[in-house]
Order: C-alpha cells, then sequence, then structure tokens
C-alpha cells in the first residue's frame, strides 16, 4: 500500500505553498509561466484587474446558485411560515394575510393536536435517528476493520457491501415493502414460519407500533454502507509501521484497534457522524416509501409530518414554520457539535 | 440522498417560478389567452391497468381531434400518487398544462386556488350545454351556488361485488342486501382461511368512501350546513365504529386487509379467498386478475335494515369520477374547449367510457347499449338514485386525509387485537378535526 503520501497534511504540501505565492506575483515558477507573466506586464491594467477579478469571475455561478437554491428558498420560506397560506393563496402567496407568530404558535402548543403531533413525531425521530446513526456506525467501522487485511474475496465483499449505497432508494425501499408484508412478505415467512419466533401470528410490520422497527431496519441497511466507505477509506491513511510497531511490542488485534485504529479515525468519526445525522434526521424518502403519505404513529418521522402538514392538508404556512423550527434545532445541534468536536481535536494537536 | 438534494432543488426551482410569476403578476383576468392555438398539454390521470395502457387507448382520440381541428394535444398521464402534488405545484408556479383530469372529489378543493377556468353560462355553451350531463355529476364538479370548476368526464360508482361461486358452496342464494344481512351472510363465509368481505385499511380515499355512505346511513354529514367540519358526532363515530367493527367485532374481514393499499383486496377476490369487495367499478380489474365474466356478480352497496337504496338514509354509493378541467391561463382557451366538446362529446363519451368501464356523465351516450350489461346497470341505477357526491367544501382534499388516517389507526387497532370503542373511536376523529386548518 503506497499511503504514505497522502497521509501527508495537505495544508503543508509543496502545491499549497506554491498557489499561495503564486498569487503574491513573486513565486519562483516554471519558466513557460514567467514568460506569460512578463507579457502581461506590458499591459498592467487590465492584466493586473484580470487576474484580480478571475478567482472571483470562477466564483460567481457557485455563488450564484448558492443564492438561488438555497438562499431565496428559505427567506420565501421564513416569509411563508409568517402568512395564512392555504389553498386560497398557493396561487399567489404574497397575498396570503399576515398572521405573525400564530403558525409558531400553532406548532409549539404542545397541549393542543398539531403541537402535540409535532412534538411526538420530534421525540421519535430524535430516538430513531440516535439507534440509526449508532447502528450505521457500528456496522461500518466493523465491516470496514474486517475487510482491511488482505483476504480472498475482499474486493467482491467491498462492492457487495456498497450494494445498498448504489441502489436507487424508491427501488431499495420498495423491496422493503414487498418483504415487510404481513401476509406474503419474507421477513415473516423467515422469522414466524422458518425460525418459528414469535408465535404463529405473523406481525404487522407496516402498520401499528412495529413500523418503528420495519423503519429503522430499512434506514440502517441504507445508511451503513456509507460509513463503511467513508471508514475504509480513513483507515487507507494510518500507517502500516504503527501496527506493526505494535504488533513488535506484543499488542494483540484488540488492543490495536482500540489503541491504534479508533483514536486515528477521530477526525473522520466527527464528519461521519454529523452528516449521518444530518441526512437520517431530515430523511423523507425512506418513510415515505415505505408507508406513503400517512405513516403510523409510531413511525412518523418529523419530514413526512411537516410534509403531510404542508402538502397534504394544504397549510402551507404551519408546515413553514415548522420547517423553520426544525432548520433551528439542526442549525443549534450541529454548531454546538461542532464546537464540542474541534475543542477536543485542539486539545488534541496541543498534546 | 442524492435523490432529497435534486428534489429539494426542484422544489426550489418551482418556487422560484412561482415567484416570479407572481411578479408577473397580470395573467389573472378570467380566462387564458390565445398566443399558441395549434397546441394543448393535457394531463390524464392513471385509469387503465399502467400509463401505458391509457397511452394506448387515448392516442387514437388524440389523433382524432387533430385530423379535426389541427390541434395537437401532447399528452401525459399522471399516476394517481403524484396528480394532486403536481396540480398543485402548477397552481402554484403557473406553469401548468391547458387541460386536466382531477379526480372529482377534490373539485371544490381545487376550484378555493381559482386556477380552474369557471364553467359558466357562455363556457357551458362552447360544449354544447349544461343540461346534457348527468345532474349529480355536475354536483361533484365544484361547490354549490358556484360555476363548477370542471366538467365530468368518467362517471363511476360502488356496488358490491361477490363470487358466484363461494356463494354457491356456502349455500348462500343471494348477496346481502342490508349490513344486518352482511354479517350474518359474512359469518357463514369466514372460515378455513377465506373471508367475507375485502377492506383497503392503509387506503386513505377508500376510507373516506366507506365512512362517508355509512355516514349518510347514519343520518349525519362530515361538515355542518356552515361548512364546519363535525367529524366527532355521535352518529358519525356510531358510523365508523360500524365500519371498523366488521373486522374488529363481526370479524369478516381479515385482520392483514388493514395494510392494504394497492388493490390487494381486488387480487384476494380473484383469487377467491374474500368472497366479497365494494367498489367502483371493478370488472376490469377482475378480469386483468385472470377472472372470467360470469364468475362475480354484482349488487348495489348494502343499506339500513328494511330499506332500499335509494337518497337520504339509504344513499349507498358516493358519486365517483373523473373531471376535466381547464388551467385559467392557458394560452390557448379557444383550443382548449374545444377539447372539452371533443372529450365530452356524445360519440367520444361512449368510446371512451367503454374502455375504462365506466358510466358517462353525458346523458345521450348511457343510452349505448354496451352499458346495459349487469355490472354497468346497477352502477348507472345507483348514480341515477342512490349516490350522492362527497362535501363539495373547499377543506374536502384535507378531510380526506385526516379522517381518511383516523380509520388507518383504527384498523391497526383492530388487526392488533386491540380493542375498538366508541370511546377511541371519538377521540381518533376528534383529533382529526383538531387537525384540520382554522
Amino acid at each position: 500500500m503506497t499511503s504514505a503520501p497522502t497521509a501527508m497534511p495537505s495544508d503543508t504540501g509543496p502545491d499549497a505553498g506554491a498557489d499561495a505565492q503564486a498569487g503574491a506575483g513573486a513565486a519562483p515558477r516554471p519558466p513557460r509561466a514567467a514568460v506569460r507573466v512578463r507579457r502581461t506586464g506590458r499591459m498592467r491594467p487590465t492584466g493586473r484587474l484580470r487576474r484580480t477579478a478571475l478567482p472571483y469571475l470562477l466564483l460567481l455561478p457557485a455563488l450564484l446558485l448558492e443564492l438561488f437554491i438555497h438562499l431565496v428558498p428559505m427567506v420565501m420560506g421564513i416569509l411563508m411560515s409568517f402568512r395564512e397560506l392555504t389553498q386560497f393563496f398557493i396561487r399567489d402567496w404574497s397575498r396570503a394575510p399576515w398572521t405573525g407568530l400564530r403558525n409558531y404558535e400553532l406548532a409549539v402548543d404542545v397541549n393542543r393536536p398539531v403541537g402535540e403531533a409535532l412534538l411526538g413525531s420530534f421525540l421519535t425521530t430524535c430516538l430513531f435517528t440516535l439507534l440509526s446513526v449508532g447502528l450505521c456506525w457500528l456496522l461500518g467501522t466493523a465491516a470496514a476493520v474486517f475487510t482491511q487485511e488482505s483476504f480472498r474475496g475482499r474486493g467482491f465483499l467491498r462492492a457487495l457491501f456498497l450494494v445498498p449505497y448504489a441502489l436507487p432508494v424508491y427501488a431499495a425501499v420498495i423491496t422493503w415493502v414487498f418483504m415487510f408484508q404481513r401476509d406474503n412478505g419474507l421477513v415473516n415467512h423467515v422469522l414466524h414460519d422458518q425460525l418459528g419466533l414469535g408465535g404463529a401470528e405473523h406481525t404487522f410490520w407496516l402498520i401499528g407500533d412495529n413500523s418503528f422497527w420495519a423503519l429503522l431496519t430499512v434506514s440502517v441497511w441504507k445508511g451503513w454502507p456509507f460509513a463503511f466507505l467513508v471508514v475504509t477509506a480513513a483507515l487507507q491513511n494510518i500507517p502500516g509501521d504503527l501496527y506493526e510497531a505494535a504488533a513488535l511490542d506484543g499488542a494483540g488485534v484488540w488492543q490495536q484497534i482500540r489503541r491504534i485504529t479508533l483514536p486515528s479515525l477521530g477526525a473522520v468519526n466527527q464528519v461521519l457522524v454529523l452528516v449521518l445525522f444530518l441526512w437520517t434526521f431530515n430523511d423523507f424518502n425512506t418513510p415515505f416509501v415505505l408507508f406513503g403519505k400517512a405513516a403510523p404513529e409510531a413511525a412518523d418521522l418529523i419530514s413526512v409530518h411537516i410534509y403531510q402538514s404542508s402538502f397534504v392538508t394544504w397549510n402551507f404556512g404551519t408546515g413553514s414554520a415548522m420547517s423553520v423550527l426544525l432548520l433551528l434545532f439542526l442549525l443549534l445541534v450541529t454548531a454546538g457539535y461542532l464546537l464540542v468536536t474541534t475543542r477536543g481535536r485542539r486539545h488534541d494537536d496541543a498534546c | 440522498m442524492r435523490r432529497t438534494r435534486a428534489a429539494a432543488a426542484a422544489v426550489t426551482v418551482a418556487l422560484l417560478a412561482a415567484a416570479t410569476a407572481c411578479g408577473g403578476g397580470s395573467a389573472d383576468s378570467g380566462g387564458g389567452s390565445n398566443t399558441a392555438p395549434g397546441e394543448l398539454t393535457y394531463w390524464a390521470s392513471n385509469q387503465g391497468p399502467d400509463i401505458a395502457a391509457d397511452q394506448a387507448a387515448l392516442g387514437p382520440e388524440l389523433k382524432k381531434f387533430e385530423q379535426r381541428t389541427g390541434i395537437k394535444v401532447k399528452l401525459e398521464v399522471v399516476p394517481w400518487s403524484d396528480l394532486l402534488n403536481r396540480i398543485l405545484a402548477a397552481t402554484a408556479s403557473g406553469q401548468g398544462p391547458d387541460v386536466l383530469n382531477i379526480g372529482n372529489t377534490w373539485s371544490s378543493s381545487l376550484q378555493a386556488t381559482g386556477a380552474l377556468l369557471p364553467w359558466d353560462a357562455g363556457n357551458f355553451e362552447a360544449i354544447g350545454g349544461k343540461d346534457r350531463f348527468v345532474e349529480s355529476a355536475i354536483g361533484s364538479a365544484g361547490a354549490a351556488g358556484k360555476d363548477p370548476a370542471a366538467v365530468p368526464l368518467y362517471s363511476m360508482s360502488y356496488a358490491l361485488y361477490y363470487n358466484k361461486k363461494m356463494f354457491h358452496e356456502a349455500g348462500i342464494e343471494k348477496p346481502p342486501a342490508t349490513w344486518d344481512e352482511m354479517v350474518t351472510t359474512g359469518r357463514k363465509l369466514s372460515k378455513d382461511g377465506k373471508w367475507a368481505l375485502g377492506a383497503e385499511g392503509s387506503n386513505l380515499s377508500n376510507n373516506i368512501h366507506q365512512a362517508f355512505v355509512l355516514s349518510r346511513q347514519h343520518g349525519a354529514e362530515f361538515f355542518d350546513a356552515a361548512g364546519k367540519p363535525s367529524f366527532d358526532t355521535p352518529a358519525n363515530v356510531e358510523a365508523v365504529k360500524q365500519y371498523v367493527d366488521l373486522m374488529a367485532k363481526d370479524k369478516i374481514i381479515a385482520p392483514g386487509n388493514a395494510e392494504y393499499d394497492k388493490n390487494q383486496s381486488l387480487q384476494d377476490f380473484a383469487g377467491g379467498k374474500t368472497a366479497m369487495v365494494l367498489w367502483q367499478s371493478a370488472a376490469s380489474s377482475f378480469t386483468a386478475h385472470g377472472m372470467k365474466e360470469g364468475d362475480w356478480g354484482v349488487a348495489p352497496v348494502p343499506v339500513p335494515a328494511g330499506g332500499t337504496p335509494g337518497t337520504g338514509r339509504n344513499t349507498n354509493s358516493m358519486v365517483a369520477g373523473i373531471n376535466l378541467a381547464v388551467f385559467k391561463n392557458t394560452d390557448n382557451i379557444d383550443g382548449a374547449l374545444k377539447f372539452v366538446k371533443f372529450m365530452t362529446g356524445d360519440e367520444e363519451q361512449k368510446i371512451l367510457n367503454k374502455t375504462y368501464g365506466s358510466i358517462p356523465p353525458v346523458k345521450a351516450a348511457q343510452s349505448d347499449p354496451a352499458f346495459a350489461a349487469e355490472d354497468l346497470t346497477v352502477l348507472r341505477d345507483t348514480l341515477a338514485t342512490s349516490a350522492a357526491p362527497l362535501p363539495q367544501v373547499p377543506e374536502e382534499s384535507q378531510f380526506e386525509t385526516t379522517v381518511g388516517t383516523a380509520i388507518k389507526e383504527l384498523f391497526a387497532d383492530a388487526a392488533a387485537g386491540r380493542p375498538v370503542t366508541t370511546e377511541s373511536v371519538k377521540a381518533k376523529l376528534t383529533k382529526a378535526q383538531q387537525q384540520m386548518p382554522n
């Protein structure tokens, strides 16, 4: 494995330094570039303008897209959340009556059905996310560590692990729907008919309380290959000498994992868990395809709940208010998480 | 994940389009313009077994229209599950088709958006007059006292379909005409892994249709005279409980039906697992699942003891069907009217309704002998004498979701063996009512 070059921190690499100096214009450059610099030097004003404007010009498309794809809709969503936006006004929402904070009051008042249902859905989502992210991380890391050693069929196994990640979400989840069906589904066939678990009566997975576990199963099945992919990539960056040295000192496999592998994954894990958290918390496709537009109470994830509040009951104002609240929550969690984890890293660096 | 992102981006673009459309803001007058007279876009709802079947059925008819008028029709068949969202997106963005199909129960909800062309006397004149249509079908095309928001295209009603062989084997001579008979007959049929009646417990619309009829039979309404929701009145609670009790107490519906929402009950019926289903225009689905005509019989949906199907407490179906609407901001208003006239013409009505096994809402087309078969006679008589339109209120769409979900949850309770009581039904309906806007 030629892992050494990639292991080098990039910000101290020779390329980065050259780039920075080239920007200042006094860098030692290959001859051809130097000629070009001299030539542009003759018409200095436009040249300098071009050189200073170019980075911004190159950034412009990304900035515009960011503006139109994220900022404008976000601002519109916030504006909508202060209006009574129902079917009477969707053709021209700017005419919808201003209601101040009423939509927010409706969303957070847990003594009334809308707020109560939102809170229930929020708590369900928190528990679901916690379990799903935890299991995804655990499975992904275990599989990555397991396939780190070279053995026959490793490539095949790795490819196989990534299948859920590569499948179109809709097709994959629909297959799960068939498997979870009570009377003809594979899950009950295996659990009840072949293994004899849970009695003779078949279990309902798509309605009622068990729907939570069905949803969790599909979510983990869909999510862990990403963890596997990221951790596998990160493992390539751990220098092999560390393990060799540890082995010489008499460290066993488990000690190597605990003392070398896991600590070296720290930074990657922080990003991985954050990304998994955001994806899982906001996942819409899985519950929507699994349960349709009216999810069972036990599996009423917040994204579908908000969708239902806005698009199915046509109460877009309240739906927008819920979305804004959700956004605030996710921002807070993310900020808190980053604060805690980066402080930890600084501490590491100091050691 | 990537799909979510893409969807988010698509929504964003749609919202942006909406914003700019709003900014332009002058396309708000009565009808569309005629700036593109040579072309029309038509969103057809998925009526046949699949989308390809619809394209095959409609294609030749649209060609016929093009040959007569020179107007080319671009057809898009939209699956049911997407249709309402697509219409809402088109309404918000102003970038919709010229002509489209809507489920007739959505008429008032969509009418409230103001995006559909109102069918005033003048517009009706352009397609041959309002009197050509059956009255109950016009009644399900918009709120009372307003110009209809759409024109009826296909009509359907509920009927009781029963398996003749299973009835014969159980020694039952005629299909149940009342709910009491349904329960006694049903108990005879529900044994040895077979069940008397099929249901679609997770299908919100179907739940609503059944609950609506039973509510009528208990003398109740889901919306009061002022148009306010009255979901949890004692009579409505009784009606919903009666329906769920067919599984919970009477045990003539298989518990597994609680999770059905993709017409699995029709498959069970065709496969001889259940003896009866309450359905609208099911014949073509049965033949698609391998039944032969004559294997099943058709009877009116049961009514309360001692009654015969009629109006009021003996209502036994909702007025089901598909309407044809025109987007107000079309750039080919004359062409759109011509197209509606063509589709609702006597000749096309016969062709299209024969294809789809529905009843023509146009009176003159009903007399065709094709609509006098046993199945269709029951459906036609039901439509003419004992069907009522679902509440024509702007909140109809929300009603379908909230009450439909409540019934889905009650079926889930029944399937899991949890008790379904008057209190639990009332609690669910009260919650549904409180989720309605305002």
